[in-house]
């Protein structure tokens, strides 16, 4: 009777052994299987509607002092084009850059650095965090979306706004450019800008030259760098892969990444 | 007798007939311990898949490549050209070639910081990492709430988790210890009972560990750094929350190894049969 008893005991570790084996070889195929992560991913709406909650009445991120700032700030993602339309444009000092504004707007807008510069500005001392884990400190001075938004009188039927930009990314049908979008409530919130400078000098070519947005309360890869063109739609299902950014279609980061 | 020869503490027991079975965990304690489980080990593992994107802690509001760490796992190219692990905590450095910073895949070595047996998904997955790390992370949240409200109601926490005053003496609690490194094993009356070690050590899971470990994480979300900035004042900043959050989960982790030995001290079989079905077997007082 106990020896029946211990056999069955090792039969079970065995067993749990071997299930053990099995389950770290199926592991990834079980994890990373699109009906797996959708279910998971279900969980994104919860973060992302309780955030929209604690948020409401447009929280502002926390602005830092001078002394606080990285002494370096780390550049990642696309840091040099090399595109032939974006090159022109740096050998030419951005002298021939416009910023395009359209969409669902009553008054498209092309906008040069110097008029956009001449709109009123916003500087920020604000806390730029990578959804690595690494997180720098820098100063961006620009001009608030808001400002750009109503100048081109945004329609009451835009729900999203999208920023197309220059530089050129790997996908599965080729090389598609980035772009990210944000809502209205970030687009309009008084921390989100379009910025041209960064740390008191003209922006670098590395950090996005010659204008990237700040969305304050979000991650790294929505400030979207050498901004092309801003597009207000109602749905971001026809844009690119459908997802609202370029992470988000190929490698399925959330579109709100406040987290 | 010829049972003795094979199972002997078996035979040093009363016969199976006359044990004592209690039932000792309730049902919501039972399921809350093991979703609980199933949270910490998939929040542990997609922790450090997180954690590879990049492996280096710092303190305060800011860190990144430029600046000093005070934990990293980096990846240097060896001689040969292959990549080689050097862990840095503060001033020290360690080699750690095989486990940390460079570590065989598929046949061949290649620089990460926790080696792909340890992290979810296996290969390096950031946004699948991401996903299963936050859906757990509520499930846990919700999960403890729950065990919270039930074990508050039903006592649970202040009959069998409260510290009286008398096991806070310090006589007891050295005894206590004493007993502990002496791989005592409770039997009887005693063994119905978490001793005070064991109650300080849940206790100090349940209020301590992982609400340090859910602030932490809330504080490396801009979005809640937004809605709550004091958290950046308690933590000292974005970066002191994300090392503190690490090496919290490490602490976790050692409780985990120590719960675990504990079980196979004092009979696996029967701990965790008692967590599952509720019913334990007391081991009777030796007698000889």
């Amino acid at each position: 009777m106990t020896r029946v008893l211990v056999d069955r005991r090792r039969a079970l570790s065995l067993g749990a052994t071997g299930l053990g084996g099995l389950l770290l070889a199926g592991c990834d195929s079980v994890v990373r299987a699109p009906a797996a992560r959708a279910f998971i991913r279900r969980a994104e709406g919860l973060s992302f509607g309780i955030q929209r909650a604690l948020l409401s009445g447009q929280r502002m991120a926390r602005e830092f002092s001078p002394e606080q700032m990285s002494p370096v700030f780390r550049s990642n993602g696309s840091v040099n084009p090399q595109n032939l339309d974006y090159v022109a444009l740096r050998n030419g000092n951005f002298a021939g850059y416009r910023l395009i504004v359209d969409g669902l707007v009553g008054s498209p807008l092309n906008l040069s650095l110097a008029q956009l510069m001449a709109l009123p500005r916003r500087a920020q001392i604000t806390r730029h965090d990578c959804v690595e884990g690494w997180s720098a400190i820098g100063k961006w001075t620009g001009v608030p979306l808001h400002e750009v938004l109503n100048r081109a009188n945004i329609l009451t039927s835009a729900r999203f706004i999208v920023f197309e930009c220059f530089d050129l990314k790997p996908a599965s049908g080729g090389m598609t450019p980035y772009y990210e979008s944000i809502d209205l409530l970030d687009a309009f919130h008084p921390q989100t800008i379009l910025a041209y400078a960064m740390n008191d000098t003209p922006l670098e070519v590395a950090h996005g030259a010659p204008l990237r947005l700040r969305v304050e309360r979000q991650l790294g890869y929505k400030q979207a760098k050498y901004i092309k063109r801003i597009r207000a739609v109602s749905s971001l299902d026809g844009t690119f892969g459908g997802k609202g950014g370029y992470w988000e279609d190929t490698t399925g980061y959330e579109w709100y990444a406040g987290i | 007798m010829s049972v003795a020869d094979q199972v002997p503490d078996v035979a040093a027991e009363a016969p199976k007939a006359a044990r004592e079975r209690i039932y000792r965990h309730a049902a919501a304690t039972r399921v809350t311990h093991w979703i609980n489980f199933l949270c910490i080990a998939v929040l542990l593992f997609s922790g450090l898949q997180i954690f590879n994107a990049h492996p280096r802690l710092y303190w305060g509001q800011y860190g990144a490549n430029f600046d000093r760490p005070v934990i990293a796992i980096d990846t240097h190219t060896g001689i040969d050209g292959q990549p080689v692990g050097i862990t840095r905590i503060g001033g020290l450095a360690f080699n750690t070639t095989g486990f940390l910073g460079a570590s065989d895949s598929n046949g061949h070595r290649e620089g990460r910081g926790f080696p792909g047996w340890l992290t979810l998904p296996s290969i390096r997955d950031l946004a699948t990492g991401r996903n299963y790390h936050f859906f757990f992370a509520w499930l846990l949240a919700i999960n403890g709430i729950v065990y919270l409200i039930v074990s508050l109601a039903s006592r649970h926490l202040q009959r069998d988790l409260t510290l009286r005053r008398d096991e806070l003496r310090l006589k007891h609690l050295a005894s206590d210890i004493w007993a502990h490194i002496k791989l005592h094993i409770p039997r009887g009356e005693e063994s119905k009972r978490y001793n005070t070690l064991q109650k300080i050590a849940y206790l100090s899971v349940i209020f301590g560990l992982i609400p340090l470990m859910v602030l932490t994480g809330l504080t490396m979300s801009p979005g809640v750094d937004a809605a709550f900035p004091v958290l950046l004042d308690f933590f000292g900043g974005r970066q002191s929350a994300r090392t503190i959050h690490f090496l919290v989960a490490m602490t976790i982790v050692a409780f985990v190894f120590v719960h675990l030995f504990e079980i196979f001290l004092v009979g696996a079989w029967n701990e965790i049969r008692s967590m599952i079905t509720g019913w334990y077997e007391v081991k009777p007082e030796k007698h000889q």
